[in-house]
């Protein structure tokens, strides 16, 4: 029996990979680097898996143990809920992450940029609990003058309808802003920041203004990567719990009024309220409720992948 | 003959042409410019127009500040429209603009320090640092058995998921580099991360119940939600590190015959081990303040625990919480107690991010030229 790997005869094959020669140490060290990743593609379905293990329960669970008639009437206004915050808080961050992007990269003297960065980084280090004890006792009392204001003179909109209530579903969209502005600006900043110096040299050579050439070449240039950006920060926005928890006065109904004490919860802040006390079938709907979450912003997040790598792969030089 | 007339003729095409330059609107080679100190002037103008409405109608600071703002970024750009044209005009206003929104941004995170300190300070002491919440109603109290707690389930996630992490992005970088599986894990992994948190808290719950039954609460349960949360963070950023390693130190070591393992070990890893530090550090700094999962399954209590295998586990964040939403009869001292322990997890999370980053300052590789 010939063996099937020669190390005696090294001088047969001189070019060979590191890798030709199999050592048992090689063996296993690969074998555990695969196995890591592999692990981890492993959690990722484990998580699908076992949410839909404990939600399936909840499908044919009775009405009077949900709260609701079926799954469907119960998460439907929590998912309401969910979109609507989200969209409120990207609403806010997007134009102001991206502002923010383009003087940490184009408008900031650049000894002033680093410190900028590090604060907006700072932002993003608060935890989200942290946030929800500032919204509750510090914004939302502040901001219901603003409220009442609304109130009175946009009345007539179905917006503002009212009464005024400071913990209501527009501040707790403030606060998921605050919490998304620093991953958008994250993304954007590194994105503007690689925007061919010579298209720009170009632009301003040709007599055009600051804007002008950030319109014409950092724009189209990183339009994909900012869309991404902004869909990463509504997958936060979207699964952010404490702050949502505790600013937000939720009564489970389907609204427009933004700024009542009548508000949709939302799916993670409903979890995080109820799943303490839950026991039983209620376990099961609410984590059937979390598993609506997963797939909403799995999928939110596999698209702004999906579009960062398109982009890459076009703006590539 | 020829060359005086053509000469005349020539001269009579640029009087023609000096004729019309004079009849014709005058267009400078340069238009004017605003003076360099214009939008100071204007900002000093600005203040005073928002200073008025304070002083006279009483109203507050933060009207006069908008007012303000409101006048400059109307004024500057309707100056520079009338002296130098609408395209610069634009070009001012986005400045305008763009500064503002930075000045926005800064409003929370400074009004957030200055609520956490200022209300989170006078409860800090002693006695807050090494009592647990035992047997406590009304004052006193303190947070020891939370800050055990969370040294405790930070550490556990931290031991899941530095080896899988590490390894992972070994396996990316080193072996895997452009193949199919390792382009699937990539995007997965970057997919992963933006797994809400309470989502891993659940997942903790519905894979714990499994083993121990409805209504599981452990310690541990919320280092596994933890871990689901910080593996992607450390793979990419290890992956990063890892792919900085210049490649001729792994051709030196391949050339003097040393297995590939041990030259991931011994000189891959020494390389880039600063900046896998500092990925790490980011990523427990990230998840020590994460509150969701561990609300579902590690859930709360008053007394001390030791064992993350069994029983509740108190941490930072859910003592937070509770403290602030159900802070007991008189609610002063809950709430107290809720900005003190909302101080120590600031200067916790901060000062775990500080150093990380000095780390990575500090003991990074010198990348050549």
């Amino acid at each position: 029996m010939p063996p099937t790997t020669a190390p005696d005869a090294p001088s047969a094959a001189p070019v060979v990979a590191p890798t030709g020669v199999r050592r048992p140490g090689d063996l296993v060290f690969a074998g555990l680097a695969r196995a890591a990743g592999l692990l981890i593609l492993v959690a990722l379905a484990g998580v699908a898996i076992f949410l839909t293990l404990e939600g399936v329960p909840a499908i044919t669970a009775p009405s009077e143990r949900i709260g609701a008639d079926n799954i469907v009437v119960y998460v439907w206004p929590l998912l309401f809920g969910t979109l609507l915050a989200a969209t409120l808080a990207i609403l806010v961050a997007a134009p102001l992450s991206i502002a923010l992007a383009l003087v940490i990269s184009h408008y900031a003297p650049r000894r002033l940029a680093r410190p900028i960065g590090y604060l907006i980084d700072l932002l993003a280090a608060v935890p989200s609990v942290v946030y929800g004890l500032w919204g509750i006792q510090f914004l939302a009392p502040k901001v219901y003058p603003v409220y009442q204001w609304l109130v009175d003179n946009l009345g007539w909109l179905p917006f503002f309808e009212g009464p005024a209530n400071g913990r209501s579903i527009l501040t707790a969209s403030l606060v998921l802003a605050i919490m998304a502005m620093p991953i958008i600006t994250a993304i954007c900043r590194e994105i503007f920041a690689q925007t061919p110096t010579l298209h720009q040299e170009a632009a301003l050579a040709l007599g055009a203004t600051r804007w002008e050439m950030i319109r014409m070449t950092v724009f189209p240039y990183s339009r994909s990567g900012m869309i991404s950006a902004v869909m990463l920060g509504l997958g936060r926005a979207l699964g952010e719990t404490m702050a949502v928890a505790m600013v937000l006065s939720a009564t489970g109904v389907i609204t427009f009024n933004l700024i009542s004490s009548v508000n949709p919860s939302t799916i993670a802040a409903n979890i995080a309220l109820g799943f303490p006390e839950a026991s039983g079938v209620k376990v099961n709907v609410l984590i059937f409720s979390g598993l609506v979450l997963f797939v909403v912003t799995f999928v939110v997040n596999f698209l702004a992948r999906l579009i960062a790598a398109r982009g890459a792969v076009k703006g590539g030089r | 003959m020829e060359t005086p007339t053509h000469l005349q003729e020539r001269r009579d095409a640029s009087d023609a042409a000096a004729a019309e330059a004079a009849s014709a609107p005058f267009v400078p080679l340069v238009r004017p410019q605003l003076p360099a100190q214009a939008p100071l002037l204007v900002a000093v103008l600005a203040v005073a127009v928002g200073a008025l409405p304070v002083v006279v109608l009483g109203w507050g600071p933060v009207g006069g500040v908008l007012v303000a703002a409101v006048a400059f970024l109307v004024a500057l750009p309707v100056w520079s429209n009338v002296v130098e044209g609408p395209r610069k005009a634009t070009d001012r206003l986005a400045t305008s603009l763009m500064w503002s929104a930075f000045a926005i941004a800064l409003v929370p995170l400074v009004s957030l320090l200055w609520q956490v300190v200022g209300n989170g300070f006078p409860a800090l002491s002693g006695e807050f640092f090494t009592f647990s919440m035992r047997n406590v109603v009304g004052e006193g109290g303190g947070i020891y058995h939370a800050l055990v707690g969370t040294l405790i389930v930070t550490a556990w996630a931290a031991a899941i998921s530095v080896p899988v992490g590490v390894m992972a992005a070994i396996y990316l970088v080193e072996y895997g580099r452009g193949s199919r599986t390792a382009r699937v894990i990539t995007f997965l992994v970057d997919v992963m991360t933006g797994i809400p948190s309470i989502v891993a808290g659940l997942f903790a719950y519905a894979l714990f119940v499994l083993f121990f039954g409805p209504g599981v609460r452990m310690g541990f349960g919320g280092s596994v939600a933890l871990a689901v949360l910080m593996v992607p963070i450390v793979v990419r950023s290890t992956e990063e590190m890892l792919k900085l390693v210049p490649d001729e130190l792994r051709e030196a070591s391949y050339a003097l015959g040393v297995a590939k393992w041990r030259t991931v070990t011994k000189v891959v890893l020494p390389t880039s081990m600063a900046g896998i530090v500092t990925g790490v550090m980011l990523a427990v700094a990230r998840v020590a303040g994460e509150t969701a999962p561990l609300l579902i399954i590690a859930g709360d209590t008053d007394s001390v625990n030791f064992n993350a295998f069994a029983e509740r586990m108190a941490t930072l964040p859910v003592f937070i919480y509770y403290s602030y939403m159900q802070p007991g009869i008189p609610p002063e001292f809950g709430r107290e107690r809720a900005w003190g322990a909302a101080l120590v997890l600031i200067a916790l999370v901060m000062g775990l991010n500080l150093v990380a980053r000095a780390v990575g300052r500090w003991f990074a590789p010198k990348t050549g030229r």
